[in-house]
């Protein structure tokens, strides 16, 4: 039944449309699949009866001619969600056996578009981590194999378990969340296609918060099409979401495969930072050269504080998650070891409960935001915010549609390869993605060839605001030309 | 405001062993918003609901829950800034108060710190004696409200309530413009007042609506400033004075033995009548306050404040003036009529049916006293303003006497009915007939002739005379026609 897996979305749709097979079927076969996967560590719980409960429902529904825009499709959900009835721990030991008693809004649009959850899937414990190695649960593995090695490879996080998932055919689309990257990084290092949506797109309600002002919602997919599919049935306005925008969503599958001719694509020189691969260089300057055949324009641009990006981000992310993760202090929900006093059990609690990545972040917010250092460092660093965003401004003012960079700068590495480097090396896998959050603009994550070693690497495109459709049309041009890269079953 | 060189009135200084000592008092009054839902939740704000049935998943803090901003409360914030004369901020912001505790499920207070809705103001506080005072205010900022912790169910355990969790509060900062306990007392009372013409809050100190932080500091007057402490969360107007006396009693003996203000928190133990210290500046939280990135800035179009403000009620400095003004009463009976809405409207209604000065005699002495003694709000009177006015005007025309209409208010406070009817039936008409009253007086006279004789010697002795007329009329004479009449017969 692995052939049911090897089908895109789009595809799936098709074959679901005219009952080649069913909607039990398809999702049977992704059951079977991740039980062949386990070793993977992509899920960190797998909900059978749940999915193919739904799977029936999706049949009914196409019987009566009333199939949604995701109808069967077999669906891994961060466990970063929150899901009705299905314990959410956001990989986090302090969560404990938390079971929600409601569905974050983002996964209740899919499901009312009819797809079906097959489980909940690995990140890094509260999203925090670009290799997926601080989860509770450990580390999910890169489908993908250096040539010639069986090293285990990281899938990237934090949303390791999404993008290993589809990936690996585990499943047919995947709910990521993009804080720094966290969609992209992990779509690059896995031939994945992942989207961060516009800040305030996706409504955040029910995702368990990373850093307020920089989190969204958005897919990993197999190929850019599905991709956009999957966009159109998360994205909406949600009035109990004070940051989400109430403007239409509009066809993102119409945007695939539209003409690129005429846009304008920035290069940004700032993003050729010291010690880039030359592959990474080359996988750059081929893009820019498949965008130009057809038909767009390739100017330089300059982004002048993006250096500065990366420091900033790392005092607004942690000093936002220092005040969000206030609320895990074992008096209401998840783990709680006890003390003497209340002081002393918040303590404990939160000792036993935070891996090492969660509380050195931790400190860091308390320690920016703290009186005498509030100055120095959270106000700077929201100035620096401030001018990242009007860098994107002037560029997008002059006439750019859409800005070309590399998605990483580099292509996976071993898991455990970067155990004893500092926290700082770790951090600088997001130096090409961080500026989007900071911008709050969209950006798409695109394979688009691979290493000498045989890994995937990929571009990333940056769009104007709620400017997803250009995205999924430049993107789309960039995996033509360059395919789609599917990695070898050996797990 | 501040400005040191306002000369104190004497009677407002404490005297210490080293010379006189001047009070300087600012109080943060927290007032829970009347609004049907929570600041960040639509959970219910009704009170004495069983412990944690208004808690949304918002309240608790659930994962991945937001807050969203409930404009009705904005709304009243806007209207109290209205109601104090103060500057309304078009845009201002929410930020995150970061502390542990078990009642405050997030970690932190949504507040506003930085940019407050609304901004400077002033409160005229009647002190009297036609003395007045202005309080400036600082500031007012809307805030969530922590829930409850209660400790004394289980000896081991404490127990959280959070149907108070996440209710807004409106933050109303004074400046440190009050010198005596009085004034503090006095302002709290003129702004409760406003709050509740408004109906922004009801008030209710017992229900911990309304509940004050009092900053005191003494000086030498005309010395700047001293070190302030800050007594929290004092819940009645009588203790907040009592916090203050006993507060500033304690820094002037520190000061006075040669030491130092420490600043910190305290609290006040009203049943020991001191004040205890909570913790020190340098144990004082580091709250961490940022913008909250949940929340977009709070924007208000100007037209919506000038539609809050066409929507005002009278307020109560209004109201006070156009009371003396209109009924020429005086400037102190108008502010005891005007000190609550309901009670104000009452008034109005009795004048309207009578003399409006003797309305206001009947509605301060009378009708409050008795309301008083029994607690009854105004609301609930047994008299009405029409049953009220009937028997003010039948005061005012001469149809009964003063101490007859004593006796006609009781009937219609236990009884009811109709005062001209209730005069009629039961005869209580004023008797002005000469004739009739002579005669009475020619009867007491003639059955008292030794007081007739010392009367003549010391006249102030007719007012017996008067007594024993008046008790034999059964009050029913014209107490002037007697006096007329007796001092004519007695010859005084």
């Amino acid at each position: 039944m692995t052939e049911l897996c090897d089908l895109t979305f789009a595809e799936a749709r098709k074959a679901l449309a005219a009952k080649e097979f069913s909607a039990v079927e398809l999702n049977k076969a992704y059951l079977e699949a991740m039980e062949a996967a386990r070793g993977l560590n992509a899920y960190v719980l797998e909900t059978p009866e749940i999915a193919l409960e739904r799977a029936a429902e999706s049949d009914a529904r196409i019987a009566r001619g009333e199939a949604g825009a995701l109808e069967g499709l077999p669906l891994g959900v961060k466990d970063l969600y929150c899901t009705e009835g299905v314990r959410t721990t956001a990989c986090s030991k302090i969560l404990g056996d938390f079971t929600p008693p409601y569905e974050s809004h983002v996964t209740s649009l899919m499901r009312s578009a009819g797809a079906v959850m097959l489980g909940k899937l690995n990140n890094d414990e509260f999203a925090m981590g670009s290799s997926n190695e601080t989860s509770a649960f450990g580390t999910p593995v890169n489908p993908w194999r250096r040539k010639g090695s069986d090293a285990k490879l990281v899938a990237g996080g934090s949303s390791g378990g999404s993008s290993a998932a589809v990936a690996a055919r585990i499943c047919l689309g995947a709910t990521a969340t993009d804080t720094g990257g966290s969609i992209r990084q992990p779509a690059a290092f896995t031939g994945t296609v992942g989207v961060k949506p516009t800040y305030g797109r996706c409504s955040r309600w029910g995702i368990v918060a990373f850093a307020s002002s920089l989190d969204q919602a958005g897919p990993i997919a197999r190929d850019v099409r599905d991709a956009a599919i999957l966009m159109g049935s998360m994205a909406g306005y949600d009035k109990r979401d004070s940051t989400s925008v109430d403007t239409p969503v509009p066809d993102y599958e119409a945007a695939v495969g539209r003409s690129v001719k005429g846009l304008r694509i920035g290069v940004p020189k700032e993003y050729r930072v010291d010690g880039m691969p030359a592959e990474i260089e080359k996988l750059w300057s081929q893009g820019a050269e498949q965008l130009k055949a057809a038909g767009a324009e390739i100017v330089e641009v300059s982004l002048p504080h993006t250096k500065y990006a990366l420091p900033a981000y790392y005092i607004v992310a942690p000093a936002e998650a220092s005040s969000n993760l206030a609320r895990y202090d074992g008096v209401r929900y998840g783990a709680r070891v006890a003390g003497r006093d209340i002081t002393e059990m918040y303590e404990n609690t939160r000792a036993a409960g935070f891996g090492s990545e969660v509380r050195r972040r931790i400190m860091i917010g308390a320690y920016v935001l703290s009186a005498g250092y509030y100055d120095a460092y959270y106000v700077r660093a929201q100035k620096v915010r401030t001018l990242i965003k009007q860098d994107f401004e002037t560029v997008f003012a002059a006439g750019v549609d859409a800005i070309l960079t590399p998605a990483t700068p580099s292509a996976a590495f071993g898991v455990g390869e970067m155990a004893n480097a500092s926290p700082v090396e770790m951090y600088l896998n997001d130096v090409f993605t961080v500026t989007v959050n900071m911008a709050g603009l969209p950006g798409v994550s695109v394979p688009a060839g691979l290493s000498a070693e045989g890994l995937p690497l990929a571009l990333q495109l940056i769009g104007r605001p709620f400017d997803e459709e250009t995205l999924f049309a430049t993107a789309a041009v960039i995996e033509d030309a360059n395919g789609r890269f599917t990695a070898d079953r050996w797990w | 405001m501040n400005a040191p060189s306002k000369i104190p009135a004497s009677s407002k200084l404490i005297a210490g062993a080293t010379g006189d000592w001047e009070i300087v008092i600012g109080l943060e009054i927290h007032a829970q918003v009347t609004s049907e839902a929570k600041l960040f939740s639509g959970s219910s704000t009704g009170f004495g609901a069983s412990p944690n049935s208004h808690v949304s998943l918002v309240d608790a803090a659930m994962p991945g829950m937001l807050p969203v901003l409930n404009h009705e409360c904005v709304r009243q914030a806007i209207r109290t800034g209205l109601g104090v004369k103060a500057q309304i901020n078009l845009t201002s912001t929410f930020d995150r108060k970061n502390y542990f505790y078990p009642d405050l499920p997030q970690g932190y207070q949504i507040s506003q710190y930085k940019s407050p809705i609304v901004g400077e103001g002033v409160v005229i506080v009647d002190m009297g004696e036609g003395e007045q005072i202005s309080v400036g205010i600082e500031r007012i900022h809307l805030e969530q409200d922590a829930g409850k912790s209660i400790h004394d169910q289980d000896p081991r355990l404490s127990f959280v309530d959070l149907n108070r969790s996440g209710v807004a509060l409106m933050e109303i900062v004074s400046k440190p413009d009050m010198r005596s306990s009085d004034e503090a007392k006095a302002y709290v009372t003129k702004l409760r007042t406003i709050l509740r013409y408004i109906g922004s809050c009801d008030g209710d100190m017992d229900k911990g609506n309304l509940r004050a932080d009092v900053n005191v500091s003494v000086r030498k007057p005309g010395a700047p400033f001293g070190t302030r402490c800050e007594i929290k969360n004092v819940n009645s107007i009588r203790f907040i004075g009592q916090a203050i006396e006993t507060e500033a009693r304690r820094q002037i003996e520190i000061l006075e033995d040669g030491g130092a203000i420490d600043q910190e928190t305290r609290l006040f133990d009203p049943v020991k009548g001191e004040t205890r210290a909570m913790r020190s500046k340098e144990e004082a939280h580091d709250y961490r306050y940022f913008p909250d990135p949940d929340l977009l800035p709070l924007v208000v179009e100007q037209s919506e404040v000038d539609e809050l403000a066409a929507g005002l009620p009278e307020l109560p400095d209004d109201k006070k003036a156009r009371f003396i003004r209109d009924y020429g009463v005086t400037p102190y009976d108008a502010m005891v009529l005007t000190l609550e809405r309901e009670s104000a409207d009452f008034f109005e209604q009795v004048a309207k049916r009578g003399d409006p000065k003797t309305a206001a005699n009947w509605v301060i002495n009378e009708l409050f006293g008795r309301l008083n003694k029994d607690g009854t709000p105004i609301t609930e009177s047994p008299v009405s303003a029409a049953q009220l006015g009937g028997l003010v005007k039948l005061v005012a025309d001469g149809t009964i006497s003063g101490k007859i209409a004593k006796d006609l208010f009781e009937i219609l406070w236990t009884e009811g009915g109709d005062p001209r009817e209730l005069v009629e039936s039961r005869g209580l008409k004023q008797v002005t007939d000469t004739g009739a009253i002579e005669k009475v007086v020619d009867e007491v006279i003639a059955a008292n002739p030794d007081k007739v004789e010392q009367a003549k010697a010391k006249p102030t002795l007719a007012g017996w005379f008067v007594g024993q007329v008046m008790k034999a009329s059964g009050g029913k004479a014209n107490p002037q026609a007697v006096n007329d009449i007796l001092k004519r017969k007695l010859g005084i």
